[in-house]
Order: structure tokens, then C-alpha cells, then sequence
């Protein structure tokens, strides 16, 4: 009688492409390029963390995404999570002011305040921030197209409430050319989307020094359809273009770099997540330091948020999405984030209700509070597995990015469609494969059910009240502010954009004038045009 | 039953203002490869641009994508350009984020097909193929 025969063990591949072994030892991390871009946490390479304490020091900001409504309502939930500990805010807006609309605009109706907070002009952000210490709470943004003007927003609130922009802290996402690849709120072509990332950069080096002008995205990029290795290469690529138009206006790398931050995605495979961050930080310093002449460590570092995980979360049985959220958190915790926030369980379904977003926040302040994950920096650290994909994650990283440059850079790649495509067609194959089962996912192609049951979501109410109550408002600022005032500052923003002068200036002027999202936009694609999206497949 | 002389035709729009096309894009290719012609309509579309090109295209199905709540008030305003463009013999398909309480007003609304987050792609392409004549 034959022996009975040994399971074939299945070859395992992660999803950035990388063949996962059963068994590292010391010869793998040898093999993969040793341990030499291990070092310690604190100076260069950073693999171990930007920090020498890290966490010791202070643990990772939380900042939930938050927003909806009218101002005064998202400013109500802002405080309702500082109340339970939440020590940053991330603001949510509506599509209509993400596309520089007002919510007068016929293209608005039916959309204010339903994804996000409706913004119209400087008073909406006086009452969406109103009671809200801006030192001690740090703000980010989460705005692109129009990111310019909610920048120069946010600065001329905060000076009018009389703190020093030179002193102030804070984030915009505005990283346009992921938009262009997911997410999809862009207004002006390509060029000119880069030249306002540009001005808000150089504006930002000189005169809101502190402030962070830029978040380079990978998140949206990996919720498109990317591997993991390809969410941090783009990144890095996109960040490069930015960097390279700030050193064309003759900024010096060292002015700008430090205030350069990322945001990646969580979801996924544990151990390929955590390497990724780790393979990316030293990556990152080693292009800074090398390609482009930084000599401070602030400009090599790359701090991030790493967050959401939206896109591993599911519709079906959507409260074991709170204990995929606890594991997401983990990889934040163990990637040495500087910033961590979690989508919520209901978030396949609607905006988080305060008793899931509070879930969330508690998420995270269980592994403050009781799992010792701030005790001690990058435990993962000397694994023989955790070290070997690291440099395996890096190497990856290198390569897609040198595929890029050969392909003309991410700025071409973008403007023809070509790396939209690219990730489009995976997320389709991904798609597939979870149809198929050759991806499991629990309660969608394994463990389902047998017949989905009542889920305990409950659905954000949207008001149509609400949006009057906006229009109203706006309608009150137009027949209220100095029109003059208003006319003369969109002359000369229109003036600036045609001339090539940095819009910042200009913008600032006139959003202290309460000219409106909507008008100073127009002002812009008048000059500017709009983006014609390639479609391809 | 007589067969097809040309492929199923669809239009897959993206209307509102919402950006989040992956799904679309999935839908897209899928469609594709079961056969059918696929207009991808890109972002941003309005209830008279989707209703016009429908009409241009001489399309057998109009299918929407969205993902970030206008679908009630979108539909609302689609219905009577559809209408009045001669398009009801057309089947009507919707996908995305679409709680279950609002499917009944979808379907008075004129949308038989309708996909939430979770449908399978073989599931949406048997569905067009079974209900176009």
C-alpha cells in the first residue's frame, strides 16, 4: 500500500508579487541584501522609525475623517471626538466645494453637505473651527482640486483668530495627480493642477514654514486597484514630480522636503503592510538624500498617515469589519505612523454614526492604553522574515518606479490614462478572483451567512434643510461683504494665474474678502481650462 | 426567439459628482468581456448629458454607477429626460452604494436591474443579457 501522500504545500505569492516561504532564516536575510539598511530608529536609514522613541515619546495622533452638513454641524462632531480623545482632525468636505463649486450651483444641487462638510466662503470655516484650539489640535485637510484656495482658507482663519501662520501646524492632502489615477476631484488639467501644488509649496515654505502643504497619496492609488509595492512607488513618484517643480523654482531641497507627508493604506496581508513601511522609509530617505541633495533628516524622513483600509472592509457582515479595523490598527501601530485614523465598520454603507466612530478611536486607544504597542519602537525588527521581505519590498519598489521613468514618468503615465488603466485592469482581475474564491474574503466568497441578516447600520440622515440653510447663508455673505473688494481681489487672482505668479497672494486676499469657492475657481478655469479625462481600458 | 445581429449596446454612466470610478471601471470590463459594446460615459455626468448620449448611441441598456448617495435625486431628475427621449423600452441598471431601503424607489423609479456593493460581475452581465431583447 502506497504511503498516503503529503499535501502539496501550496505556493503562497503576496500581492505585490512577492513569493512568501514557509520558513526564513538567517540565510534569507542574506540573501535579500542583509541588514544593512536596518540601523536604529532615529538617523538615516529609518528603516526602525523616524524617531529614536517614537511612541515612547508621544503615541500616534488619531485623527478620525470627519465631516458633513453644514459647518456648525461637522463642528459639533469635531468636538464631540476631541471629547473622546481623538487628538487631530482630518475634515471631510462635500463634492460641490471639492470641485470648487458653490452650493448655489446648479451642478451642486442634491450633493451639499451629503459626503462631506459644505464649504462656500471664509465664514464656513470661522464656524466649522469656532471654539476649537488650532495648537493644540492639528488640522488636516482632505482637499485637492481646490486645496489652493481652502488652504489660503484655512490660513487667513487662523490668522483672523490671531495666531502666527508662521507657528501654525497642519496638513492639505492636496496631491492632485492621484486624483487624476482614484478619487477623481479634480478641476484644472494636469499642468496647471501641478503649478498650484507647486505655489502652495513654495508659499508654504516661506511663509507657513510649519504648515504641511502636501500629503502624497498611495491610499487612493491602492483603493484603485494597485499592489501594495506599487501604492508606495507611485507615491514616491508623484512626490518626486512635486519636488522637482518646487527645486525648478529655485527652492533649495532642504526648504521644502521636511514638510513634504504621505498616506498609505492598511488593509491587506499583516506582514506585507508592516515591510512595506518599513522598505519606504528608507527608500524614500535614500532617493531624498541621493537623487536630490537633502542634508537635513527632516527632509529625508517620510511621515505619514497610515490609515482607513476602506477597501478591505466589507458590505457583508459588516460588524466583523470592527475586528478587521483592530488588525488594520495593529499594522499602523507596528508600521511606525505618526498619524493613524480607521475607516469604520459601516463605512461600506454610509457616513460613521458617533457611536462607530467612537468604536474606531477606542481601537486605537486599546493598543495605547492595554497591548503595549507604544512601549518599545519597530518590535518587528531582527525578524528573519520581517527583514527579508523588507528588502524584498524595497527591491520591488525600485523596480516599478524605474518602470515608470522608462515609460516617460508618472506625470506622462497620468495625463495619457496609461497607469489608470494599468490599475484598473487589476482591480478587475482582484474583482474576479474574490468572485471566483481564489482571494478569500470572509463572508463574501467563505464563512457567508446563510442569509445575510439585519444589519445594525444605521444610515446618515441627509437634510435637504441643510443645503437652503448653505445657500442661504452664501446668499447673505454676497449681499453683505464688500463687493468691490471682492471684484478687485478676483481680478487680480485671475491676473496672477495668466501671469505664472505664485496665486497664493492672491488667494489670500480674497478669501479675507469672502469671495466664494465657487467664484474664485471660475477665476481660475478661465485661465486654466478643464481636465478632459482619457478614458481607456 | 430570434438572435442578436449586433452586440448588447450599453451606456455606463457615472452621474453626480462623486470620483470613486473604480467599480465602473470594473463593471466596464466585465461587460466587455461577456461580449456587450460598453460606453464608459467618465465622471461627472448630468442626468441630460446621460439621457442625450443614450439617445445618440442608440443604446439597449443605460446603466449607472454611484457610490456616494445621489442616486434617489439623480434618478428623479433622469426619469423624465429617459422618458421623453423615447428610451423606456430601454432596460435601466443601477450599481453601487444603494442601501436596500432605497431599491423600492429605484424600481418605481424606472431601474429593474439593481446591483449593490457586493453583486458579482457574472451576475450583472447574465442579468443584461437575460432581460435585453
Amino acid at each position: 500500500m502506497n504511503a498516503p501522500q503529503k499535501p502539496e504545500m501550496k505556493k503562497v505569492v503576496n500581492e505585490s508579487g512577492i513569493e512568501v516561504k514557509p520558513l526564513y532564516t538567517a540565510a534569507d536575510v542574506e540573501a535579500s541584501g542583509g541588514m544593512e539598511m536596518v540601523g536604529e530608529p532615529g538617523p538615516p536609514p529609518f528603516t526602525r522609525g523616524i524617531h529614536r522613541e517614537m511612541y515612547r515619546k508621544q503615541p500616534w495622533t488619531m485623527r478620525q475623517y470627519a465631516g458633513f452638513g453644514n459647518p456648525a454641524d461637522t463642528n459639533q462632531r469635531f468636538k464631540y471626538l476631541i471629547a473622546n480623545g481623538q487628538t487631530g482632525l482630518n475634515v471631510a468636505f462635500d463634492l460641490p466645494t471639492q470641485i470648487g463649486l458653490d452650493s448655489d450651483d446648479p451642478m451642486a444641487e442634491g450633493e451639499i453637505g451629503r459626503v462631506g462638510m459644505s464649504i462656500d466662503t471664509l465664514r464656513d470655516f470661522e464656524i466649522a473651527f469656532d471654539g476649537i484650539d488650532l495648537k493644540k489640535i492639528t488640522v488636516s485637510l482632505t482637499i485637492n482640486g481646490a486645496a489652493a484656495i481652502l488652504i489660503a482658507m484655512y490660513l487667513a482663519m487662523a490668522e483672523k483668530r490671531g495666531y502666527d501662520i508662521k507657528e501654525l501646524r497642519g496638513t492639505a492632502q492636496n496631491d492632485i495627480l492621484k486624483e487624476f489615477i482614484g478619487r477623481g476631484t479634480w478641476i484644472f488639467p494636469v499642468e496647471p493642477s501641478n503649478r498650484l501644488v507647486g505655489d502652495t509649496i513654495e508659499y508654504c515654505a516661506k511663509e507657513a514654514p510649519k504648515y504641511t502643504p502636501v500629503s502624497v497619496c498611495g491610499y487612493h492609488i491602492r483603493e484603485s486597484g494597485a499592489t501594495p509595492a506599487q501604492e508606495m512607488a507611485y507615491a514616491f513618484c508623484i512626490a518626486k514630480a512635486y519636488a522637482d517643480d518646487a527645486i525648478r523654482r529655485g527652492l533649495p531641497v532642504d526648504e521644502f522636503a521636511g514638510r513634504l507627508s504621505y498616506n498609505f493604506n492598511i488593509f491587506g496581508n499583516i506582514f506585507e503592510q508592516v515591510c512595506k513601511f518599513r522598505a519606504g522609509r528608507s527608500l524614500w530617505a535614500k532617493i531624498m538624500k541621493e537623487e536630490y541633495g537633502a542634508e537635513k533628516p527632516g527632509s529625508m524622513w517620510l511621515r505619514m498617515i497610515a490609515a482607513g483600509g476602506g477597501g478591505g472592509l466589507t458590505f457583508e457582515q459588516p460588524e466583523v469589519n470592527i475586528v478587521r479595523g483592530a488588525y488594520y490598527a495593529l499594522i499602523s501601530a507596528l508600521s511606525g505612523t505618526q498619524t493613524m485614523a480607521l475607516c469604520s465598520y459601516d463605512e461600506a454603507y454610509t457616513i460613521p454614526t458617533e457611536y462607530s466612530a467612537r468604536i474606531s478611536l477606542r481601537t486605537m486607544q486599546l493598543l495605547i492604553e492595554e497591548m503595549g504597542l507604544t512601549e518599545t519602537v519597530d518590535p518587528l525588527a531582527g525578524s528573519f522574515y520581517v527583514e527579508t521581505m523588507t528588502n524584498e519590498m524595497r527591491a520591488k519598489m525600485e523596480e516599478i518606479m524605474a518602470e515608470v521613468d522608462a515609460q516617460g514618468g508618472i506625470v506622462k503615465m497620468v495625463s495619457e490614462g496609461t497607469i489608470q488603466a494599468k490599475v484598473s485592469a487589476q482591480a478587475y482581475q482582484m474583482q474576479r478572483n474574490i468572485d471566483s474564491g481564489a482571494f478569500p474574503k470572509v463572508g463574501v466568497n467563505c464563512y457567508r451567512n446563510e442569509k445575510e441578516e439585519d444589519h445594525p447600520v444605521e444610515f446618515h440622515p441627509y437634510n435637504e434643510e441643510d443645503a437652503r440653510h448653505q445657500i442661504e447663508g452664501l446668499q447673505k455673505i454676497r449681499a453683505e461683504r464688500d463687493n468691490d473688494a471682492v471684484a478687485a481681489a478676483l481680478a487680480r487672482l485671475r491676473a496672477d494665474a495668466a501671469a505664472g505668479t505664485n496665486v497664493m497672494p492672491a488667494l489670500m486676499a480674497a478669501v479675507k474678502a469672502y469671495a466664494s469657492v465657487g467664484e474664485m475657481t471660475k477665476e481660475l478655469v478661465n485661465v486654466f481650462g478643464r481636465y478632459q479625462e482619457p478614458i481607456r481600458f | 426567439m430570434t438572435e442578436r445581429t449586433r452586440p448588447i449596446k450599453i451606456l455606463l454612466g457615472k452621474p453626480g459628482l462623486d470620483g470613486h470610478d473604480q467599480g465602473a471601471k470594473v463593471v466596464a470590463r466585465a461587460m466587455m468581456d461577456a461580449g456587450f459594446e460598453v460606453i464608459y460615459t467618465g465622471l461627472r455626468q448630468t442626468p441630460e448629458q446621460i439621457a442625450r448620449i443614450a439617445l445618440e448611441e442608440d443604446v439597449d441598456v443605460i446603466s449607472l454607477s454611484s457610490m456616494a448617495g445621489s442616486h434617489i435625486p439623480f434618478c428623479r431628475k433622469l426619469k423624465p429626460l429617459l422618458e421623453e427621449a423615447g428610451l423606456t423600452d430601454k432596460l435601466w441598471v443601477i450599481g453601487g452604494n444603494l442601501p436596500a431601503q432605497d431599491h423600492d424607489a429605484l424600481r418605481e423609479l424606472g431601474f429593474k436591474g439593481i446591483f449593490p456593493s457586493g453583486s458579482k460581475l457574472d451576475a450583472i452581465t447574465e442579468y443584461i443579457r437575460s432581460n435585453t431583447k
